[in-house]
């Protein structure tokens, strides 16, 4: 009972939250909602017994991502009333997306209720009574351990390039160089004078 | 585990030698350019040279997910020999316009390990983790002149197609793991082969990941973004993706087209027909009103590419053996083509693209024109060259198997490009010198055209024996 | 408790009125302890201080900060007229609530956890990374200047030092070998020599706590890493249209961050509810109050922290994050790694 209520809570909320992203006439709001909508997915993955990645989605869509996203979208200055100037125009591309989408779904449907989909014999099966964290390293850190590690230079590719096309060399700035500042001792800056006769100053 | 990681190897050396030199890169900063580029070129000499060891043909890897044959290996030589020419080119080209960065051949090192993954892939996520390596890569390389508009808008455009053609991609390969339950090419192979025959899923499937790698290897309709991309991406790098990464693309193809989906190749052969004649035909028509060289090698290479998927239709050993034989040629003459281009310059140094700037060039520059003849010449098929005897090979390939029709339709359209190679050889011989040339300078991609040059003048005749033996022994570790 | 209720209620009221008390048994004590932790705060600052603090209100001026809410509540909820309304009104509430959430997955002694689950540190680690929307949708909703530059210096802030939590996070599951909190409690008993409790005196892990206690200390935005609301430069930053109740709900939802982080700090590398020596008399003592000691002596860390140190400038704090904090941690979680590989799970050998 309480998990049928709880699926029928979450996956609700889930579809209007979702809705709503489409439908607000705010950015951030819209971004907000996606936000609410990721919540509500994550808790569909629970429900599910998918524990590690409902947190995961937590972690990594609302806690990293969407925050830049937001970041992002608070700052841009959009008009929507522009925006939504070229909707008619692009209406009917956009309903033969929706319409091929849908298409997709129902033969998918079909082909799950057909009993086609051959789940196992499935590469590596899920054992029961393993968490799923555990059961999700060990398949990729066995099973796909190259795919993991070329996985790994695809992200470091991505930062190598992101720092490639943005990093300008400023010659222009003023930079803190804290292991000076430290290093510098009182002898390199003060000098004790003594006995210098009061109203002659000093020579630095 | 250390058998896994021999076989490996030329993929390690890249990846690792490229995280190596990116410290150095780090540390000592622009100082390191040339020792980066020539260790750089080094470390695609050592993974060329592991080939010969069980990387080169050793069986698989990781229960597996990667297979080091000689299909591999042949298309990998082709891969890591154009990526260091790429490399030896950018040197000259970037350090003169003050942009160069040790990040480049890093980034060129990356994508070939990306092409390296992609050749020997024979799992669905294999490729696909191959094919995303290559194009970020790629993608970054594509708009490395930053302060250049139409380099940064090559990236752009490079990037958002082909986000969208991996996300074609994707959506295939989760197609056919569902509906297959197997995202290796052996259990899709089988799965493919039985009883039930092809259910309508899996052949989405299989149309959606075609049309992903089609995107991949600029083939009609999924070429639009080559000429701009092309034109746009600093020359060396135009270079790149016009060779190693159509070979790449185009190998994976042929692997994912034989070794997973043999037994559906009813079910590819109408995509891949009507993929091979409408790039004959749109690469040989389009290219007929380009202004710019670098536009007109974008149409070449998309004409070539149909010619290649001649070759793949008939789906024998013949057949893919002459599609190898024909990316050797094809690699050897474009990349001599692009040298050529990349030295063209005025006198204040400025790169010049138009083919209206090549006039007379034989008489400002006899040796660069003749070598740009011979390329031309030999991308057109014309009878001494060795260009033409890749074009035997595929339609002979296809006419045995009884498309007949084919064969013709593309010699029709090979006749029809000749006429954009002729008139650039025209310009070069016939006209009136347009305006000065800087002259020739002496760098280390002089000694690649003429390799280049030679071997597809008449002499390369002589290398057709062996090179026919060895595209043959790697067409038959597939088939 | 919940198998009374379940028998007497049946199976699914019962539970869901159990899990209301246990909520309530949590939540309600938090808000009380709340309540004077910032009159202990405000005690030891004076004292650093060489004042007196709050002595009036009750004796030893203990009611302080009740006479605070009373007045607060008794305010005017003043809401801007250009600001997004429903947004404005929703972040404090936002930012109370996910304080105290946090609070379901901490073990207040053996079998005394409301939700023992076992992702328990990722639970704690995506409710951390919630906290950051109270402060970014106060800062936008206000529509006011020094508010969004002080959600903007949030969300910078908490993004970059989860970064390198994650990372002490990763090193301390490794050496306990779950995310479930009990289990990492459990694990740390007789840790170092078979009786001292908890990790942080574990010489690999040290300076991983070293890191933890200074980045629990930006993620919930204090001194000295209170750029948010830099007085001196952003008026109060997030909270400058606030007032009333709602300038309430962000005063406590961040004082139950504070606690929240001490708990972690004391659960994850000082033994939680475990006393600091393994040995039989000391277990006579309720767990909870060795719990309630660490958290303690750790917010006396925080109070002490913030009236000594003075602030950071907003380039250094991202240096410190950056450029120090995660290169350390990332090498870190390599030799911790490193070390179990070869001495647990014995490679090479």
């Amino acid at each position: 009972m309480i998990q049928a209520f709880a699926f029928y809570l979450f996956a609700s909320i889930l579809v209007a939250a979702a809705t709503l992203t489409v439908f607000a006439r705010n950015p951030v709001h819209s971004v907000l909602w996606l936000i609410l909508s990721f919540f509500n997915a994550a808790g569909l993955f629970v429900i599910l017994g998918a524990e590690f990645i409902a947190m995961l989605l937590v972690i990594v869509y609302v806690g990293a991502v969407a925050v830049l996203f937001l970041f992002v979208v608070m700052m841009l200055d959009v008009d929507f009333a522009r925006m939504r100037a070229g909707f008619a125009r692009y209406l009917p591309f956009g309903a033969l997306l929706g319409v091929v989408l849908v298409a997709e779904l129902v033969l998918a449907m079909g082909a799950w209720s057909a009993g086609a989909i051959a789940l196992d014999a499935r590469a590596a099966p899920t054992p029961a009574a393993v968490p799923n964290i555990q059961a999700l390293g060990t398949v990729l850190y066995t099973r796909y351990l190259f795919i993991f590690e070329a996985a790994g230079f695809v992200l470091l590719v991505a930062m190598i390039g992101a720092i490639v096309l943005t990093n300008r060399q400023r010659r222009d700035l003023k930079k803190q160089d804290t292991a000076r500042q430290i290093a510098r001792r009182p002898e390199d800056a003060v000098r004790n004078v003594v006995n210098q006769p009061v109203g002659e100053g000093v020579t630095l | 585990m250390l058998r896994d990681l021999q076989l490996v190897a030329p993929e390690l050396i890249l990846c690792f030698g490229a995280l190596g030199l990116l410290m150095v890169a780090a540390f000592v900063g622009d100082r390191s350019l040339r020792l980066v580029n020539w260790l750089s070129v080094a470390l695609l000499g050592a993974a060329g040279l592991v080939l010969l060891g069980p990387a080169g043909n050793g069986g698989d890897a990781y229960l597996g997910l990667y297979r080091a044959d000689l299909f591999a290996s042949f298309a990998k030589v082709l891969i890591f020999g154009a990526s260091a020419v790429a490399i030896l080119a950018a040197n000259d080209w970037f350090t003169r316009d003050g942009t160069h960065r040790p990040e480049y051949p890093i980034l060129v090192l990356l994508a070939a390990a990306g092409s390296g993954i992609m050749v020997s892939a024979s799992d669905l996520l294999t490729l696909y983790v191959g094919v995303e390596l290559q194009s970020l890569a790629a993608y970054v390389l594509a708009s490395f002149q930053r302060r250049d508009d139409r380099s940064v808008e090559a990236g752009l455009k490079y990037f958002v197609l082909g986000a969208l053609a991996s996300g074609i991609l994707l959506y295939g390969i989760s197609l056919l793991y569902g509906f297959t339950g197997t995202t290796l090419f052996d259990g899709i192979s089988r799965a493919l082969a039985g009883p039930e025959g092809i259910s309508t899923g899996e052949l989405f499937g299989l149309v959606f990941v075609f049309a992903g790698l089609a995107f991949k290897i600029a083939a009609v309709p999924f070429h639009m973004w080559t000429p701009d991309v092309y034109e746009g991406a600093p020359t060396p790098v135009t270079t790149l993706f016009a060779t190693a990464q159509k070979v790449s693309a185009m190998a994976l193809l042929v692997r994912v087209a034989i070794e997973a989906m043999g037994p559906a190749a009813d079910g590819w052969r109408q995509i891949v027909i009507f993929s091979a004649l409408a790039s004959t035909i749109l690469g040989g028509v389009a290219g007929v009103g380009q202004a710019n060289i670098k536009r007109l090698l974008a149409y070449s290479s998309i004409n070539n590419v149909g010619f290649a998927l001649i070759g793949l239709v008939p789906g024998t050993r013949e057949g893919v053996s002459s599609v190898l034989f024909y990316l050797a040629v094809y690699v050897a003459m474009t990349l001599g083509a692009f040298l050529c281009v990349m030295r063209m310059r005025d006198l204040d140094g400025r790169p010049v693209e138009t083919i209206g700037s090549l006039s007379g060039l034989s008489r400002t520059q006899p040796g660069l024109a003749l070598a740009l003849l011979f390329f031309m010449l030999s991308l057109a098929g014309f009878p001494p060259f060795l260009g033409l005897w890749p074009k035997l090979l595929v339609f002979q390939a296809a006419v045995n198997e009884g498309y007949v029709a084919l064969a013709a339709v593309g010699i029709v359209t090979s006749v029809i490009a000749a006429y954009y190679y002729l008139k650039i050889v025209k310009t070069m011989y016939f006209d009136e010198p347009a305006g000065a040339y800087e002259p020739g300078r002496r760098t280390a991609t002089g000694v690649v055209i003429v390799a280049a040059a030679l071997f597809v003048s008449p002499l390369g005749y002589l290398l057709i024996g062996p090179l026919q033996q060895a595209s043959l022994n790697a067409a038959s570790s597939l088939l | 408790m919940t198998e009374w209720f379940q028998g007497t209620l049946g199976y699914g009221f019962g539970w869901f009125v159990a899990t209301l008390i246990l909520i309530l048994m949590i939540a309600l004590p938090l808000m009380l302890s709340v309540a004077m932790i910032i009159y202990a705060d405000r005690k030891i600052w004076a004292a650093m201080a060489l004042r007196r603090g709050p002595n009036v209100v009750g004796p030893f001026g203990l009611l302080q900060s009740f006479a605070d809410g009373l007045k607060v509540y008794l305010k005017e909820t003043i809401i801007p007229s250009s600001a997004n309304r429903g947004l404005f009104i929703l972040a404090p509430i936002l930012t109370f609530t996910v304080a105290l959430i946090g609070w379901a997955v901490i073990p207040f002694g053996p079998k005394m956890v409301l939700a023992d689950i076992n992702v328990g540190l990722l639970y704690l680690l995506a409710v951390s990374s919630l906290s950051v929307y109270g402060v970014i949708i106060a800062g936008w909703a206000s529509n006011s200047k020094y508010p969004f530059y002080s959600a903007l210096r949030a969300a910078a802030q908490m993004v970059s030092y989860e970064v390198s939590v994650g990372f002490v996070l990763i090193s301390v599951i490794l050496w306990a070998g779950t995310f479930n909190l009990s289990g990492i409690i459990e694990a740390q008993r007789g840790h170092i020599f078979g009786f001292i409790n908890g990790f942080g005196l574990n010489p690999l892990l040290f300076p991983m706590a070293v890191i933890f206690l200074i980045s629990s200390m930006a993620e919930t935005a204090r001194a000295p890493f209170d750029l948010t609301e830099a007085e001196s430069e952003l008026v109060a930053g997030f909270q400058t249209e606030y007032s009333s109740m709602s300038f309430a709900l962000f005063w406590l939802g961040e004082y139950g961050n504070v606690l929240l982080m001490c708990a972690l700090n004391a659960t994850l590398f000082w033994g939680g509810w475990l006393p600091p020596l393994d040995w039989g008399p000391l277990y006579a003592v309720p767990g909870i109050v060795w719990l309630f000691a660490k958290i303690f002596g750790f917010f006396f860390i925080f109070s002490w922290v913030k009236a000594t140190v003075p602030r950071y400038r907003y380039d250094q704090l991202m240096r410190l994050g950056w450029k120090i904090f995660l290169p350390i941690s990332l090498f870190w979680v390599f030799l911790v790694s490193g070390y179990l590989m070869v001495t647990r799970y014995g490679a090479f050998s």
